[in-house]
């Protein structure tokens, strides 16, 4: 299982030192001037090029990019062109604001969306049907607009909660329970919106994995033998169910960071997402590919502890893996 | 096809689709017929849906801040939308039936790149990318296009070169090889034929998700470039505006909402019907 994890990992350090190659060459390629951007229209070409000079731009590419692979490697990501600040420190700030909304909305809407399909897989066609509708359309609604909608309702029609940020902006005079009263009113409408969409997915794909595992000829045998339908349900569906969807979990894993970056962007969440967002927009070249790596980080870890978690329940897996 | 006639998914997919593809082809003959009119912009702004103008001119889903009439911008939306997810499908197909044809029919080396290839491009996040590349040219309809194509053909690649190379194995293939076809010949017009079965539900689902993405890189202000109007940029202008007009960001939504659900249902639908394996086992 070891070999198989290191072989995992192996494959996911190429990945990611491919997003890093691409993004390096795709945006030295594109046309726009980040510089012109920088420094203003005003500006003579000899500001210009003094400017390029002093971020190392007017070196060649293949220079370039050997350089700014070893710094990558050194944790040395340069200052961001936009806000003169170091990369380093923006994305570190952005870490754990993104892993606090993904990493709780994936907790809750795996939860959730486990519940809901194993309902819809059990229980009565009409109840399944009406699941089904309700999972389809969360499936289908896009994460900006729900956003926009539940912002609509709960902050400009009840007045309830906050629309914006991480934290209020008396945040810093809070302490203990004020504080983090006012972190979790911030975080509901964001949470909400990311998990409701989640359970979309969640649901549609645990329904049917149960619904396969149920026409499994182990489950007449159990069921032949007298033991109790919720007993087949728990101990024999469910736990060979629990496969694909733990596979799932870190299949979404990039496709629910994608839906971060809008719903980040949208309740200005200041999250890794917003920040590539916003680096994009201003051709910061060097936040955009410090970015662009920590996302491809996060899937690829995602991914992994799917792996893990797979093999761990399941032992023919785990020996297959030891045999190749 | 009697099967998916009974399927109820399928008579609501199709019928919300041939709908909206009406609706959005005889867009001047359903609406005011100029999405970018600004009749009497402090009259006609902010009105409500189903107001009536000074000029006794009705405004079914009323007007955004320049007086612009809402369901005018959303079938004229429509075309976009619809327009730019079904081209950039297209495009994604075309891809990703050339990558898997190749690496299903040649063995060897190039299956092997070309597999790990698209497994590479598989594990990007879709969004960063299109992010990165939508950012790279002049924001255009056609750039969405072929940026939506260009990080949306793996899917099918996989199927394809899964279908091929067990289509390659089959008895047809070695006779009209034997009648001394050449391989190009063969691939093109005894293999792919019998493999475009799982390419038509990539597609259903596909359309789906391209008009979402479109949406949001539209809604950030990467995509279609207003004045011309994409669901995706209306969402973002009726953003500015959700307290006094949220209908402006509420009906693009909505019809997003309905299209991409159509997709999805057909596309389930379609998947029981051309696999009966999988339904046998319910």
């Amino acid at each position: 299982m070891l070999a198989g994890l290191a072989r995992r990992a192996s494959t996911g350090l190429a990945v990611v030192a491919g997003v890093v190659t691409l993004t390096f060459f795709l945006l030295r390629l594109a046309p726009g001037d980040p510089v012109a951007l920088l420094v203003g229209p005003a500006a003579t070409p000899a500001q210009i090029a003094a400017q390029r000079r002093v971020l190392e731009l007017d070196r060649p590419l293949a220079v370039q990019y050997g350089a700014w692979l070893g710094r990558f490697a050194r944790g040395e990501w340069g200052t961001s062109i936009a806000t003169g600040r170091p990369v380093l420190a923006l994305l570190a700030e952005a870490v754990p604001a993104t892993l606090e909304l993904v990493g709780l909305s994936l907790l809750l809407s795996y939860l959730l969306g486990v519940a809901v399909g194993a309902v819809q897989a059990t229980a009565h066609r009409r109840v399944d049907t009406a699941l089904s509708v309700a999972t389809v359309t969360l499936f289908a609604v896009p994460g900006y607009w729900l956003g926009l909608m539940l912002v609509m309702v709960f902050t400009y029609w009840a007045r309830a909660l906050p629309a914006f940020g991480r934290a209020g902006l008396d945040s810093d005079f809070l302490s203990g329970g004020a504080w983090l009263a006012d972190r979790l009113r911030h975080l509901v409408l964001p949470l909400t919106t990311l998990t409701l969409i989640g359970i979309g997915g969640a649901a549609r794909f645990v329904r049917g994995a149960m619904l396969d595992v149920v026409g499994q000829p182990f489950v007449r045998t159990a069921l032949a033998k007298g033991l109790a339908p919720f007993r087949v349900a728990q101990r024999h569906v469910a736990r060979n169910a629990l496969i694909p969807v733990v596979v799932l979990l870190g299949l979404s894993v990039p496709t629910l960071f994608s839906g971060a970056v809008f719903v980040e962007f949208v309740f200005a969440w200041p999250g890794v997402g917003r920040r590539l967002v916003e680096a994009v927009l201003a051709r910061d070249y060097p936040v955009v590919m410090a970015a662009t790596a920590v996302s491809a980080i996060l899937v690829v870890v995602g991914n992994l502890v799917a792996d893990a978690l797979v093999g761990w329940i399941d032992p023919r897996i785990r020996h297959q893996t030891e045999a190749m | 096809m009697k099967r998916l006639l009974r399927d109820r998914r399928a008579i609501f997919g199709a019928g919300v689709l041939i709908v909206v593809v009406a609706a959005a082809l005889a867009a001047p003959l359903v609406s005011t017929g100029d999405a970018a009119a600004q009749p009497d912009i402090v009259a006609t702004r902010f009105l409500a849906p189903l107001a009536t103008d000074a000029r006794g001119a009705i405004h079914p889903l009323g007007t955004d801040r320049f007086g612009r009439d809402v369901w005018t911008r959303l079938v004229y939306g429509a075309r976009v939308s619809l327009g730019v997810g079904t081209l950039a499908v297209l495009l994604a197909i075309a891809i990703g039936l050339a990558v898997g044809a190749v690496a299903g029919y040649w063995r060897g080396p190039v299956r092997s790149v070309l597999l790990a290839f698209t497994d590479f491009v598989l594990a990007l996040p879709r969004v960063v990318l299109l992010l990165l590349l939508a950012t790279l040219w002049r924001p255009s309809a056609a750039l969405v296009i072929l940026v939506l194509g260009v990080t949306g053909w793996m899917s099918v690649a996989r199927l394809v070169q899964g279908e091929v190379r067990a289509l390659a194995a089959r008895p047809f293939v070695e006779g009209a090889l034997a009648l001394g076809l050449s391989r190009a010949r063969i691939l093109w017009r005894h293999i792919l034929p019998n493999a475009l079965t799982p390419v038509i539900v990539a597609a259903a689902l596909g359309i789906g998700n391209a008009i979402m993405l479109e949406a949001g890189l539209s809604f950030l202000g990467l995509g279609v470039q207003p004045p011309t109007p994409s669901w995706g940029n209306m969402i973002a202008s009726g953003r500015d505006t959700l307290v006094n007009a949220p209908w402006v960001a509420a009906a693009p939504g909505i019809a997003l909402v309905l299209v991409v659900v159509a997709c999805t249902l057909l596309g389930d639908a379609l998947q029981d019907a051309l696999n009966p394996m999988q339904r046998l086992r319910r």
